[in-house]
């Protein structure tokens, strides 16, 4: 039997995908972009600039804290957290300290466990540099250099902090997949982990079985860009902790960074060299607040949220492991959705129309959900199947929407679907909408047919 | 006519009914620069080449029928406001070759209305100081007599304008550092409310405090210019939405029956001769109908302790970004009065120390706004020296780290509280210097203050008086 309990909390940095950055009119979408094409003396820091809060960032923000369950605090300031390192334009990071736009909140996890979260706040991403080795010109005397590329300094970044409730790793990931489905329901992210949109902070101690109240130490592992990671991390971490323990120790106060070729954390900055982040509230900026009636307002705005979809399904008499299914993404829940509403017509069941797109992994970009009642029907009374007719409504259709045909040719793919419409238009609904389809593809393709 | 005696008002007259063109005017303060600026030194940067180019572009504007409030207008701006294509160093070593891609939100509102712009001008590194003498080029000398200081940290710019080089100047204070210096080269200074004027560009000392402002030969010059600087901007979020006013409009209004608000404490310490110019100068209001009211505000001493953490915290952040990594050169350049600012400020700040020092001068700073407040529920504006003694002989604020704190304590307390005040020149020491006092209004009450300052201005003639060069 396990003689520790580990206490793990997490810290998720999310990049949000705002038009602009955070504090200044610069584009936020940098990903590819040329190296210092997305700046201004803002973002640059440039003697004078100042910055101007980017008042969508700051809803978003606000929303990630509603759906979390958060209180939203009516007053909320930005404070400077002055640090030094060539990444950083101002020679501080533009956060929140004390009065963050969002506290107190919780999410439950599939389990059924709540995780609480502590808080919610806002800051700005920082430049990135890129490490070079060789001699770059002639001014340059050491073997070794660093570019900073400006286009994501100033990036709006959400901050999520939990309390240290996890005491596994699999509950660990489990969370952050569900934030990640939330903040991608919500809109405000696109949470891809490839291009650096997450980033993620385990912190990780052990507790004695019995004992109660935080361990004295805890350690943190920085800037993981992975759930598996994050996963091997914690185990890692427990297993090094333990072995320590077991020694009659107590391990290091410390931060250590994920090493994926050792497969192992290592360290990275002892407690002694911890930073003293000197916070006051950012003199650029006055403070922020927010009545109760726009609290409420953007609660009542707020789109539904993956666990409520898959209560919904339930209640539509659907089975949990297919209504979860469904909610994976806001677009499948959509289309489930408005598949329904045709199915309800046909006097099709919920649960066919869930079985049906569940089995034939249905492809929710190019299917109509008619086309799947139909199928489920099956043969339909009056249902026009015969390929010559069938052809002649098409070419019809061709001729009438020389719009979407040439978006087509364009590569446009998806306009398929509004030439299938146009086709069932015309039949009152009573083509089949698959063979319409195959024929329209085949008439726009000649070369590959 | 000497064209470098004109103020604002005069000069624009003079261009309209073209008497003469702005390349003239140009030209004329050029000159004047080349035979005064070896004595007093009021420019870091004399941008020549520009100037002429400006005029002329003016001219072809004049020619055409173009009428802009500061058409071909020769003005000075100080050198920690980003100037696009112009060197700009705040006077410190560290921004030695340090030319901004932009205009500050000031410069380019000036560059709209027309003005040429002469050059830029000294003050102290970082605008750390009451004296121009922590410049790192060098200490600008007072017109009125080449051995004195012209205060600062805006002395060049006052320098600048009592010398005539200039139609007018812009400055900036963070606490004194536009109506010392005017008060002690004896010309109008304008510090408007805080988040009146915008800050962007500006190279940041106290953010919270500072505030830019015109340096002129006369009350009205500053109410034109407050009327094209003021305004909310959308590059700096500590601007006020407030509507801004035709501030040259109430200046003739008639001040009887206005409360002037008196405080003993203003007077303590305060030079015998400021004192005495001061209660005459409030003689002369009473006689056109104004009453005196005595107050109690709070001992200016407390400011001091205030504005000193407050400001020191906030800039030993703001020069953080001179990390020698992009600008011109390394921290090594910094001057001994921007590193012991960079050190206190980040002692003020740091853990367990925070809530002692920050915390409990922003908590102090809300009394002291609200003593402000209460005071002018009973007063209109209040009158008091802007400093506590005439210009001092160079070399004064050697060895002396608080001197510009002493220099200001006149002024602080009303900065802490972002207060507009303006200085009006009130007299002469028997040595020749300037004195001058300041009348401090109310938030936003600067149509007020411009209006008391130029009806004390027409009823005197103290503008008259040039310093001979």
């Amino acid at each position: 039997m396990n003689k520790y309990i580990p206490v793990i909390g997490l810290e998720v940095h999310v990049e949000l995908k705002t038009k602009s950055k955070m504090f200044c009119g610069c584009s936020a979408d940098y990903f590819g972009a040329e190296p210092n094409t997305h700046t201004c003396p803002v973002c640059l820091g440039l003697p004078g600039a100042l910055p101007v809060p980017n008042e969508v960032a700051i809803d978003w923000c606000r929303k990630i804290g509603l759906a979390l369950n958060c209180e939203l605090l009516k007053s909320s300031k930005f404070d400077r957290k002055n640090y030094f390192y060539p990444d950083l334009a101002k020679g501080y990071q533009i956060s929140q300290y004390d009065k963050p736009f969002c506290l107190k909140g919780s999410i439950t996890l599939g389990s059924g466990k709540v995780i609480g979260i502590t808080r919610v706040h806002m800051e700005e991403d920082t430049a990135k540099l890129a490490h070079q080795s060789g001699i770059q010109n002639s001014n340059v005397k050491s073997q070794n250099y660093s570019l900073v590329d400006f286009n994501r300094s100033g990036v709006p970044l959400v901050e999520i902090v939990t309390e240290p409730d996890f005491d596994n790793a699999q509950d660990v990931v489990d969370y952050l997949k569900k934030l990640q489905q939330i903040v991608r329901y919500l809109g405000v992210s696109n949470a891809d982990m490839e291009k650096g949109d997450m980033r993620l902070e385990p912190n990780i101690s052990l507790r004695r079985v019995g004992e109660t109240g935080l361990p004295k130490y805890k350690v943190e592992v920085k800037n993981i860009n992975s759930f598996s990671f994050v996963a091997k991390a914690i185990e890692f971490e427990i297993k090094r902790q333990t072995e320590i323990l077991d020694k009659g120790q107590v391990p290091a106060q410390e931060t250590r960074g994920w090493n994926e070729t050792k497969n192992a954390t290592v360290s990275q900055r002892s407690k002694e060299d911890a930073q003293d982040y000197r916070y006051f509230p950012e003199p650029d900026i006055p403070e922020i607040s927010i009545l109760a009636d726009q609290i409420d307002q953007m609660r009542s705005e707020l789109s539904e949220l993956p666990h409520e979809k898959v209560k919904k399904f339930e209640g539509w008499a659907v089975k949990k492991a297919d209504a979860r299914i469904l909610a994976e993404t806001k677009e499948m829940a959509e289309f489930f959705e408005s598949t329904v509403e045709h199915a309800r017509k046909h006097e099709v069941l919920p649960q066919d129309v869930a079985n049906y797109i569940v089995n034939h992994k249905v492809d929710i970009t190019t299917v109509l959900p008619t086309h799947i009642i139909e199928e489920i029907k099956g043969k339909k009374v009056g249902m026009i199947s015969d390929e010559s007719e069938l052809e002649k409504i098409a070419k019809e259709v061709i001729s009438e929407n020389p719009g979407f045909v040439e978006a087509y040719k364009k590569g446009k793919l998806t306009v398929i679907q509004a030439l299938v419409g146009a086709v069932m238009k015309k039949t009152l609904g009573k083509a089949d909408a698959s063979k319409a389809k195959t024929i329209l593809e085949k008439l726009l393709n000649p070369e590959v047919s | 006519m000497d064209l470098t005696k004109l103020n604002l008002k005069q000069a624009k007259e003079g261009l309209k009914k073209k008497d003469f063109s702005s390349v003239d005017l140009t030209k004329a303060f050029l000159q004047r620069i080349k035979e005064v600026e070896p004595k007093i030194a009021a420019f870091v940067t004399v941008a020549e080449k520009e100037a002429l180019e400006m005029a002329k572009r003016a001219d072809g504007l004049i020619a055409n029928g173009q009428d802009l409030p500061l058409l071909g207008v020769p003005i000075s701006i100080k050198d920690n406001f980003s100037t696009q294509g112009i060197k700009t160093t705040a006077s410190s070593k560290v921004l030695d070759s340090y030319i901004p891609p932009y205009d500050a939100t000031v410069v380019s509102k000036l560059k709209d209305a027309g003005i040429v712009l002469l050059g830029k001008t000294n003050m102290d590194a970082w605008a750390h100081g009451s004296s121009t003498e922590t410049s790192d080029y060098g200490s600008t000398k007072n017109p009125w007599n080449i051995g004195f200081l012209p205060g600062g940290s805006s002395g060049g710019a006052a320098a600048s304008v009592a010398g005539d080089e200039v139609i007018f100047g812009i400055g900036s204070e963070t606490a004194g550092s536009i109506r010392q210096p005017a008060s002690w080269c004896g010309v109008v200074g304008l510090k408007p409310t805080y988040g009146r004027v915008s800050r962007y560009g500006v190279i940041a000392m106290g953010s919270s405090l500072d505030c830019p402002g015109p340096i002129t030969k006369s009350v009205e010059d500053a109410a034109i210019i407050l009327e094209i600087l003021a305004g909310k901007d959308h590059f700096d979020a500590t601007t006020s939405p407030r509507q801004t006013e035709k501030y040259s409009i109430d200046l003739n209004k008639s001040i009887r029956g206005l409360k002037i608000g008196i405080s003993d404490d203003y007077f303590e310490g305060v030079d015998t001769q400021i004192v005495a110019s001061v209660k005459n100068a409030l003689k002369v209001l009473e006689g056109m109908g104004a009453e005196i009211v005595h107050i109690k505000l709070f001992e200016p001493k407390y400011a001091i302790a205030v504005y000193t953490i407050i400001q020191r915290a906030e800039v030993s952040s703001n020069l953080a970004r001179y990390d020698g990594i992009r600008f011109g050169n390394n921290r090594e350049a910094f001057g001994e009065e921007a590193k012991r600012r960079i050190m206190f400020g980040t002692y003020a700040l740091s853990a367990g120390y925070y809530d002692q020092f920050y915390n409990k001068a922003s908590k102090v700073r809300t009394v002291i706004i609200e003593d402000f407040k209460k005071a002018f529920q009973k007063v209109d504006v209040i009158i008091a020296p802007t400093s506590p003694s005439t210009a001092l002989p160079l070399g004064s604020s050697k060895n002396h780290p608080m001197f510009g704190e002493m220099a200001d304590v006149l002024v602080e307390p009303s900065s802490i509280a972002g207060l507009p005040g303006i200085n009006v020149p009130c007299g002469f020491s028997k040595e020749g210097l300037p004195i001058g006092m300041q009348i401090i209004g109310s938030q936003f009450s600067e149509s007020k203050i411009l209006n008391v300052a130029y009806q004390y201005e027409q009823a005197t003639d103290w503008k008259e008086q040039k310093p001979k060069l």
